[in-house]
């Protein structure tokens, strides 16, 4: 198969998209977990997935660890790190009008980037090779040992999540909580430990996937979670926002129709394709891909 | 309505003697170039923060990308001066018209949406405004529009600020104005008292859109150029926490918001490294221990002023 | 939820701080000037925003270059100070900046900002106030000569866009022999823009052909969809006008996709980090224009390097450079002028003329544009080599 034939295109622009996609899903399933059940946009979430990075960058090149235990180390931190912020700044706000919390998100937002490059300076910084890249060529599609890396972390950190969702108690107690908080609340839920967890469960899947940017990109900087964040919040709307299996495939959808808007339109309008798309489902379907309509009841 | 006579009469006087003596004093330089800049851009911030106020306070929506609009009065306003050589006032009627068409086809369909999602869609739709904006060469494209003539002046920025915050003032103290706060309050209710919610809320965010459009003129007409870099989301931010801090649905809270933000940042610039980190951190205290705003939704009335007065005498 | 009266206790104690730290700040804005003796200069710089990396680089070489004057005895005897306002990266706030600069600070002369978008917000209040602006590293056209007029009290101490596009689109296809190439541009960036444009005007003058032109914004990580579009066209060579870090990750991921033909950049691409980002291995066969080489063994180069090192611990990049430079570039006009009024400081700047910084030798022409050669590195198994050297077309 010649390298420069549609087909050809078509399927390397789709594994292009797919690796890209799987990143945004890992940062959608956050955005989507917490609002689930708190009805908040954690604008702050990118910047977790900006210090998850770090945590990274600091076990892989100062600690000297390999993949998997740098992985840990940053999920880990991330983890502290949104619990840390949902009591500080979030919890203060549970009855507060909903834009009073979004500001607030802002602000934590502005508060860890520049605290950040206070500390680390904003000069980009680049992961020791912890996972070298080999690549595998088939008939002139080309795949990175990386990008299946990623996609492969991502399967089994959803699947992970599913699990825990679906078949644990904590799992349970946040279905509850997300279901009615005030009923769960009656019958017994500890909702600030629940919503506690929420955010742990989400930073460490921000910081899994900063953790997979800065090995495949290779490069990380204190402003890296300000588009990728607001991205993979279009990909949690465009799944249903609050629907973990919608985060997936908003997430893997949204990076396959920027790999395509890139490959065969024009790389300039990418985003305005990824904004775009957004409006349409959010006058179309603003209930996401998979979400069910509700009506506001009086 | 006598009282109302009265009240706009006062406040009339009251904006005429503030531009009067800020204009003495900037033109006896008592007010350096500096702090001149700094009171225009608080002008041309009060309009945005009060426009802003007009769809999230008032009517509770919730739109996050007021700078598109913005950007789309820097620029409409931009190319009336500088390709068409028009004169200053057609180009800001031009620039409030072409932000408010945007909001009025931006409004109809989104008045389906909630609360949230409204959110998100303006803010897609201030990037898309970029994008678009950052891929056309007639205005620049990424370089930005440049050569813009300088035609923003005190007299101008103070004149439209006033002119805003009272258009504004009297919608809300409206039937209109009652209409849109009954939408905010409670929009089903309201809809079975025969309000149209729809209409209402496409009202709010058209003239919103429109004002924010006239601030972008002036802007761009101040500072010589209009770049796309000028009017992300930061940008709409920025305008979002001025409302906040002032009081949602206070209208003088936007003043003082918008004032205070503009001088606040301008005091910290001594410190770049700090500057944010302090302004972040002020911004979640003030949001944890004092979420309503300065003002909560009430207004520097003359009955707050006469209490005042009754504490000092 | 906390009770009302302590929120409102709270408010105040934190509106307060507010009103102290604003009071504290306005405080600090009058200074009284050291006894009259500094000659203040004002930096206004990137310090923060999406170019705070080219800030901060640039502040800590023009700090090192401000204390190496000052324990030499500083400028005509007296010590240099200088006043830093940070512009945010946005044109609205360096217009602010220059004017805290101008009329607040009452400096002599303003270095700054760093990028083309917002010194040109810059040019107007220089012209307007008298005050000469010397920017590092802005390199629009249109930043010195607007309307076919050269303005005045605005100069650089860097190359213009026009001369780095057509010096890399002489050697694609002198040195690399190149018929066609594509060009990857950083659609947020005017630099890349306008040099993208030069490049092409050239390129084609001379026979060539562009077989696809392509975009990204800064801040992009993932370029591999449109490097696969690029692969379908299969150019002799691909123009890559753009920072390192984009840069570095962008001739990493054409690799991966055995886009294999030689990429040649621009002067941002200069940094350490280049080959961290990029690898050594990726970044063979690519070559980008220097304002001076790491091996060069001038005693200014390596002087600086090294000192640059001592204090800050890092490789200086080009952004470091270029910032240090302008101090030179500025003091030695004050030292020329004989005095700090930033009139005689405008006419000394325009006769700069054979001074020997650490990116070669500066001469100012008519758009107060430097006129300097530059070399062509070509990246080789993780270092920077001496390619060859240009000098500038007259």
């Amino acid at each position: 198969m010649d390298s420069s034939s549609f087909l050809s295109q078509f399927i390397q622009q789709m594994i292009n998209g797919i690796s890209l996609g799987s990143i945004y899903a890992l940062i959608a399933l956050g955005y989507t977990m917490v609002y689930g059940i708190l009805k908040l946009i954690n604008f702050a979430h990118g910047d977790i997935y900006m210090l998850g990075a770090y945590a990274g960058f600091f076990a892989a090149s100062v600690l000297r660890l390999s993949f998997f235990p740098s992985l840990l180390f940053a999920m880990l931190a991330a983890a502290l790190a949104g619990m840390a912020i949902e009591r500080l700044a979030y919890r203060p706000l549970r009855r507060a009008p909903r834009i009073t919390a979004l500001i607030t998100a802002i602000g934590v937002s502005f508060f860890l980037d520049y605290t950040l490059i206070l500390f680390v300076s904003p000069q980009p910084r680049t992961f020791p090779a912890i996972f070298e890249s080999e690549i595998y060529r088939f008939y002139g599609i080309i795949i990175n040992s990386q990008q299946i890396l990623i996609f492969a972390v991502s399967l089994l950190l959803m699947a992970f999540l599913t699990y825990v969702v679906q078949c644990t108690r904590i799992g349970k107690a946040m279905r509850a909580v997300s279901y009615d908080t005030d009923t769960a609340r009656l019958m017994g839920i500890n909702v600030d430990k629940v919503i506690s967890w929420t955010f742990a469960l989400g930073s460490a899947l921000a910081a899994a996937a900063g953790v997979l940017v800065g090995i495949y990109y290779n490069s990380i900087d204190p402003l890296m979670g300000m588009m990728p964040g607001i991205k993979a919040f279009v990909a949690a709307v465009l799944g249903g926002i609050g629907i973990i299996p919608g985060a997936m495939a908003g997430g893997l959808i949204l990076g396959i129709v920027e790999a395509m808007a890139s490959g065969f339109l024009s790389s300039t309008f990418r985003d305005a394709v990824a904004f775009s798309i957004l409006i349409l489902i959010l006058l179309f379907k603003p209930s996401g891909l998979l979400g069910k309509n509700t009506r506001e009841k009086v | 309505m006598n009282k109302v006579r009265k009240y706009d009469f006062l406040l009339l006087a009251f904006g005429a003697s503030v531009f009067l003596l800020l204009h003495a004093l900037m033109e006896t330089e008592i007010i350096g170039a500096f702090w001149q800049l700094n009171i225009i851009l608080a002008c041309i911030n009060i309009i945005l923060a009060a426009s802003l106020n007009l769809i999230n306070g008032f009517t509770g929506q919730f739109s996050i990308g007021h700078a598109g609009f913005m950007a789309i009065g820097a620029y409409v306003s931009a190319i009336m001066t500088v390709k068409q050589g028009l004169p200053f006032a057609i180009a800001i009627i031009a620039a409030f018209a072409a932000a408010a068409a945007l909001g009025f086809l931006i409004g109809v369909p989104t008045l389906r949406l909630s609360g949230d999602y409204l959110a998100i869609a303006t803010l897609g739709l201030s990037e898309i405004i970029r994008v678009c904006i950052l891929n056309t060469p007639y205005i620049g494209g990424a370089s930005g529009f440049m050569g813009i003539p300088h035609l923003t002046n005190f007299p101008w920025a103070f004149g439209l600020m006033f002119l805003t915050v009272y258009l504004i003032k009297n919608i809300v103290n409206s039937a209109h104005g009652r209409a849109l706060i009954a939408v905010r309050e409670n929009e089903i209710a309201a809809e079975t008292m025969g309000i149209d919610a729809a209409k209402y809320k496409t009202l709010a965010f058209t003239i919103g859109a429109g004002f924010a459009g006239l601030g972008g003129a002036l802007f761009s007409h101040y500072f010589y150029l209009a770049h796309p870099s000028s009017f992300t989301f930061m940008r709409s931010f920025d305008i979002l926490t001025m409302v906040v801090l002032g009081g949602l649905g206070s209208l003088s809270g936007s003043i003082i918001g918008a004032i205070i933000l503009v001088f606040v940042s301008a005091a910290l610039s001594d410190f770049p490294e700090w500057r944010m980190i302090i302004y972040a951190v002020t911004l979640i205290a003030l949001m944890i221990f004092r979420p309503q705003g300065l003002l909560g939704n009430k207004e520097l009335s003359e009955k707050m002023l006469g209490l005042l007065r009754k504490k000092e005498a | 939820m906390l009770n009302k009266s302590l929120g409102q206790k709270l408010a105040a104690v934190g509106l307060s701080g507010l009103l102290a730290i604003f009071a504290a700040a306005c405080g600090a804005g009058k200074k009284a000037p050291d006894g009259g003796q500094a000659i203040k200069i004002g930096v206004n710089a990137e310090m923060t925003g999406p170019v705070s990396s080219f800030g901060m680089s640039s502040a800590n070489a023009m700090k090192l270059a401000a204390k190496q004057i000052n324990s030499s005895g500083g400028a005509l005897g007296r010590q240099l100070q200088l006043v830093f306002a940070d512009n945010k990266s946005e044109p609205a706030e360096a217009a602010a900046a220059a004017t805290k600069l101008i009329a607040q600070d009452k400096v002599a002369a303003v270095l700054g900002p760093l990028i083309s978008s917002t010194t040109l917000a810059c040019t107007k209040i220089a012209q307007d106030r008298k005050i000469p602006l010397l920017t590092p590293s802005a390199t629009n056209p249109a930043v010195t000569v607007q309307n076919g007029k050269t303005l005045e009290y605005v100069f650089r101490s860097c190359f213009i866009d026009d001369f780095m596009g057509g010096l890399m689109a002489d050697f694609a296809q002198n040195s690399l022999k190149a018929k066609t190439a594509a060009l990857f541009i950083d659609s947020a960036s005017d630099l890349s823009k306008s040099t993208a444009g030069i490049f092409e005007a050239f390129f084609v003058k001379n026979g060539g052909k562009i077989v696809s032109k392509e975009a990204y914004l800064a801040k992009d990580t993932d370029f591999k969809a449109t490097l696969t579009k690029i692969k379908a066209v299969n150019p002799d060579v691909i123009f890559v006008p753009g920072n390192y870090q984009e840069a570095g990750m962008i001739v990493k991921q054409a690799r991966e996709l055995d886009l294999l033909q030689p990429i040649v950049g621009v002067d941002a691409w200069d940094s350490p980090k280049l080959f961290d980002i990029g690898g050594a291995a990726a970044l063979n066969n690519t070559y980008y224009p220097g304002h001076y080489s790491p091996d060069d063994t001038r005693p200014e180069v390596q002087k600086f390097v090294k000192e640059y090192k001592e204090e800050y611990g890092v490789v200086p990049d080009t952004q470091a450079v270029l910032g240090y430079d302008s101090v030179f570039v500025l003091v030695d006009a004050i030292k020329r002028a004989g005095s700090d009024d930033p009139e005689k400081i405008r006419g000394a700047l325009a006769a700069t003329k054979g001074l020997r910084t650490v990116s070669g030798v500066i001469t100012l022409d008519d758009s107060h544009n430097p006129i300097k050669g530059a070399v062509i590195n070509e990246n080789k198994e993780g270092k920077v080599t001496f390619r060859e050297r240009v000098d500038p077309n007259p």
